[in-house]
């Protein structure tokens, strides 16, 4: 329909508006601000396609929790004065370069294998469970090892955060 | 223009995100700003990955999603606390000063 | 007591003498301090008559006096029992060969046939080494005792005596060996021997000087000897005596009456050593010089033993030079021309001994003319009754140099004779001896030798009047001696003159033996022309004749020459004997001022003869300094230009190599390493500076390498 269209693009150039500016911003609140903006506008794309429990862990965790942290970090790090060097280094043009190159290459996978898309799509089945069910069910069921390792990494990765940052007494 | 939405565009776009995040990531120098290209290319595989799962009409794809949300969270976490060690050792969050593992 | 199988003894007894003496006589006679000596650190030596030592020294002194005439006196027994024995022999040859000293190394001889060389230590008992034995061993003994009493205020007693008996043992080798190399060997020693003694008073320079000069001049001789030796073993294959003169009178070789052949040869080279050992012209110049030793060694050594160990070495080779007449002529023209030559110099001498010096060279002359004209065994005859009484001239006038407190110069003598009696008749005896008066030993030897010259088909009348000659001369000089010496007024200062005494008697007993001996040692070897005497007298002619070839020797009964001839020519001897001693007389006696104004009158004819001719000049000219300095500087020359020059050269051949070796360890060897070392670093280089330190260019390659692994996936 026209306006999944419509969305789509709106959504599409907000992440896209909000990822160039990331990257682009002097000041580091700017960058985050942006980055904020960019997840947005990809939550809004998962909730086009009808992944609603993604939109809203990525509005929670994503949006509320680690830009949340990076702000906090920011504030941290005093990065007044790095706003006053220079933002781009020396290697840049080659990193542009080389970009292009790797983009240039998948859209050109993409385009000549979009054909390959197009195989016959499972029925629409009309179940009466919601999305958030249908990925607990996944989840809790074929996915259940990793999802405690995942449980497991994010200790590990507190107690790493933890190690790294405290101060040394 | 209105054609219908494939999943191309929604590969495409992830594509493009990859790359505006890779750029972020070698091409400026504030560390802070890097991590933030990495959520970025983070971002455009949850895209790529949310697209197939709607295609397919199956919910694997979001439960990865899901689990690369959660290496990124853990990931994001860590990276922000060596920053802070960093800046506390170097006083500096610049990537391209800290080169001491040069020749 | 078999002594002829213990003829080896005869040799060691004086042997161990001086062995015992130069091992362990400076503990049995300890030296009287002296200050001269005691400041260079060298034994004390005393000069004769200056010093009297501790009468302490005399005990330990006897047991040196025993001991060393003893050994002589003890090899003088086994000689005689030797000799007695030998004459019981059928055929009188006996040889002892103790080991083989030297066996058999192979050679070629001349001929190319192969042989080997032995040499043994052995000893040949002959009548010609009976008559030498008999003459070393009984006139070594009396010459000890003598020297008792003479060397008995001296310091080094014990060195002497030593180096004495090493002599004899040395000269009873030289003449009891069974071949030319051990005869070498005592040759050589007794030329050692004599440097030894002759520089007994070492601190004298002149004496050590003398003593060198007698050695170096021996030298020359020696290597004539060597050579001859040498010669003769390629040819003969053998040095023994017995073998080489089978080999001769095998008739192998024949006789070179035409010029110069390989016997000649080895003839002359041989005589060469002789003329070095005998003191004969050429090289009779050490002979002067050597009285320098003690008397009793030149009683010894330059009278009666090893100055006629080169007539005895000719006679030995009486073969070889029977078969070469050329050599016999040569030998007998040295023995004549020596015999004037020394006579001459001997006229106008001052020195007491030099007189007895040169006069043994002329005596010795004499025994070279006999052995030149053939008539070996006269020669030997010479050589004995010439021992007698030319070492009791020695001794006698080493007893008035004693008297007199060291007195040498016969200026300064005179009026001696009724203050020692028993040395002026003992002299007196001698020097009637030695001018060949009748009834002494010097008449029989001397006239036989006269005769052999005039009359043997080898002889030759110039020879005999020069022999005649020198004859008149002899007796001249003797009795001009005797004269200066003992009568007259005396020359002497009176304090010396005070103190003149007698010798005691442990010296004036030789004396008297010795000239009991010049009397009658003559008697064995009378004339045949005395047909009134028995055969018995001439046991001398028998005894020798035979092993010397007397079938050569002319008899008056043999010959075309008769027998009034031998008597005229004996009666002209003695009449020559007699005009010398009245000249002698009147000139010294009667009317002394005339022989000073016969000096003046012949200028430069007396001062050739009291310089001796110049000879010693001349050698040392042309040898001394031609030689020796020029060849010197020219050695040196050598020494430093090639030698030094080799020794430069290997040095700096040595740093060329090593500056090669240093560049090639520089430049290639550390080059190598280098470049490897430097290889690393430029290759590594790039790959190094991929090592930025900078995270974001290792992202960057990363994403570079996916760019290019997917354009490569994409391009298949």
């Amino acid at each position: 329909m026209w306006i999944d269209t419509l969305f789509f693009y709106l959504f599409a150039l907000i992440t896209l508006a909000g990822a160039v500016l990331t990257v682009t911003r002097r000041n580091a609140v700017h960058s985050a601000v942006s980055l904020i903006l960019a997840l947005i506008g990809v939550a809004g794309l998962f909730l086009l396609q009808k992944a609603e429990f993604l939109f809203a862990v990525q509005i929670v965790l994503y949006v509320g929790g680690i830009m949340v942290l990076f702000l906090f970090v920011i504030m941290l790090v005093n990065l007044d004065q790095a706003a006053r060097l220079r933002q781009f280094n020396r290697q840049w043009w080659l990193a542009l370069a080389c970009v292009l190159a790797v983009a240039a290459e998948v859209i050109y996978v993409l385009r000549r294998g979009a054909a390959a898309f197009r195989y016959a799509l499972p029925e629409e089945r009309a179940t009466a469970a919601g999305n958030v069910e249908r990925v607990a069910d996944v989840l809790f069921k074929e996915y259940l090892l990793p999802f405690e390792l995942a449980s497991v990494l994010l200790l590990a990765a507190i107690v790493g955060a933890v190690i790294m940052a405290r101060k040394r007494t | 223009m209105l054609h219908p939405i494939t999943p191309t565009h929604y590969l495409v776009l992830g594509a493009a995100l990859l790359a505006i995040g890779t750029i972020g990531v070698l091409a400026r120098r504030n560390i802070v700003i890097i991590l933030m290209a990495i959520e970025l290319i983070l971002n455009a595989v949850n895209i790529n990955l949310i697209a197939f799962s709607h295609h397919l009409r199956q919910v694997h794809g979001q439960v990865f999603a899901i689990f690369v949300i959660t290496v990124a969270v853990a990931e994001a976490a860590v990276g922000l606390g060596i920053l802070i060690a960093l800046f506390r050792n170097r006083q500096t969050v610049e990537a391209d000063e800290i080169d001491l593992l040069k020749w | 007591m078999n002594f002829l199988e213990l003829i080896w003894l005869i040799p060691l007894f004086p042997l161990a003498g001086a062995v015992l003496m130069l091992l362990a006589g400076r503990k049995l006679d300890p030296q009287p301090p002296s200050e001269v000596a005691a400041a260079a650190g060298l034994a004390p030596q005393v000069e004769h008559g200056q010093a009297h030592p501790h009468p302490a020294f005399a005990r330990s002194r006897s047991f040196i006096s025993w001991l060393c005439p003893g050994t002589v006196l003890l090899s003088l027994i086994f000689s005689v029992g030797a000799v007695a024995q030998l004459a019981a022999l059928p055929e009188r040859v006996h040889q002892v060969v103790k080991f083989t000293w030297m066996a058999g190394l192979p050679f070629l001889t001349a001929a190319g046939a192969p042989a080997r060389f032995t040499a043994d230590w052995g000893f040949l008992l002959d009548p010609l080494s009976s008559v030498m034995i008999l003459v070393v061993t009984g006139v070594g003994f009396i010459i000890h005792v003598y020297s008792i009493g003479y060397m008995g205020h001296e310091g080094g007693y014990y060195r002497f005596f030593g180096y004495m008996n090493l002599f004899v043992f040395f000269m009873l080798m030289l003449v009891l060996a069974n071949n030319y190399l051990l005869m070498f060997v005592g040759w050589e020693g007794v030329g050692l021997c004599s440097y030894l003694l002759i520089g007994f008073y070492f601190h004298k320079k002149s004496a050590a000087d003398a003593g060198k000069k007698a050695f170096v001049v021996n030298r020359v001789g020696d290597a004539g000897f060597i050579l001859g030796m040498l010669l003769m073993f390629s040819v003969f294959g053998s040095v023994r005596f017995l073998d080489v003169n089978a080999a001769l009178a095998s008739g192998r070789f024949s006789a070179e009456t035409a010029g110069f052949g390989v016997l000649s040869a080895i003839a002359l080279l041989l005589f060469l050593g002789a003329t070095g050992k005998s003191a004969q012209f050429p090289l009779y110049t050490w002979l002067p010089d050597a009285m320098e030793g003690p008397t009793p060694v030149s009683a010894l050594i330059h009278a009666a033993t090893m100055v006629t160990a080169g007539v005895y070495m000719v006679a030995r080779s009486h073969l070889l030079f029977r078969l070469t007449p050329e050599t016999s002529l040569i030998v007998a023209v040295i023995g004549a021309f020596t015999a004037i030559l020394s006579a001459s110099i001997a006229l106008v001498q001052n020195d007491i001994k030099r007189v007895l010096a040169y006069s043994t060279v002329s005596q010795l002359g004499y025994m070279f003319m006999a052995c030149g004209v053939g008539a070996y065994w006269v020669a030997i005859f010479h050589l004995y009754t010439h021992a007698f009484f030319k070492a009791l001239l020695f001794l006698c006038s080493g007893s008035v140099i004693h008297a007199l407190g060291g007195e040498q110069d016969m200026r300064r003598m005179g009026g001696l004779k009724n203050k020692i009696p028993v040395t002026y008749w003992t002299m007196v005896v001698g020097a009637l001896a030695i001018a060949g008066i009748p009834g002494l030993a010097g008449f029989f030897s001397k006239d036989e030798i006269l005769w052999q010259i005039y009359s043997s088909p080898h002889g030759s009348r110039l020879i005999y009047a020069v022999a005649l000659l020198t004859a008149g001369m002899t007796a001249f000089y003797m009795w001009r001696l005797i004269f200066m010496t003992f009568h007259g007024a005396p020359r002497t200062d009176p304090h010396t003159l005070a103190h003149v005494h007698e010798s005691p008697p442990v010296m004036t007993v030789p004396l008297v033996a010795l000239a009991a001996g010049s009397v009658l040692a003559g008697w064995i070897g009378a004339p045949k022309l005395w047909a009134f005497l028995p055969e018995g007298f001439r046991l001398f002619e028998h005894w020798l004749g035979p092993a010397l070839g007397a079938e050569t020797v002319v008899h008056a009964s043999s010959h075309a020459h008769d027998a009034s001839t031998e008597w005229l020519l004996m009666c002209l001897s003695v009449a020559v004997a007699l005009v010398g001693i009245a000249l002698a007389h009147h000139f010294y006696v009667r009317r002394p001022e005339r022989a000073a104004a016969l000096r003046a009158a012949a200028g430069p004819l007396y001062t050739t003869l009291a310089n001796k001719w110049y000879v010693d000049e001349i050698y040392d000219f042309l040898f001394v300094n031609g030689l020796g300095k020029g060849g010197g500087s020219a050695l040196a020359r050598f020494d430093n230009r090639i030698v030094d020059g080799g020794v430069n050269g290997a040095g700096w051949l040595t740093r060329l190599t090593s500056t090669l070796s240093i560049w090639w360890d520089t430049w290639i060897v550390d080059g190598a390493v280098r470049l490897t070392a430097f290889l690393v670093k430029a290759v590594s280089f790039p790959v190094r500076v991929l090592q930025t330190g900078s995270v974001q260019a290792y992202a960057l390659v990363i994403t570079l390498g996916a760019a290019a692994a997917l354009a490569w996936y994409l391009m298949r």
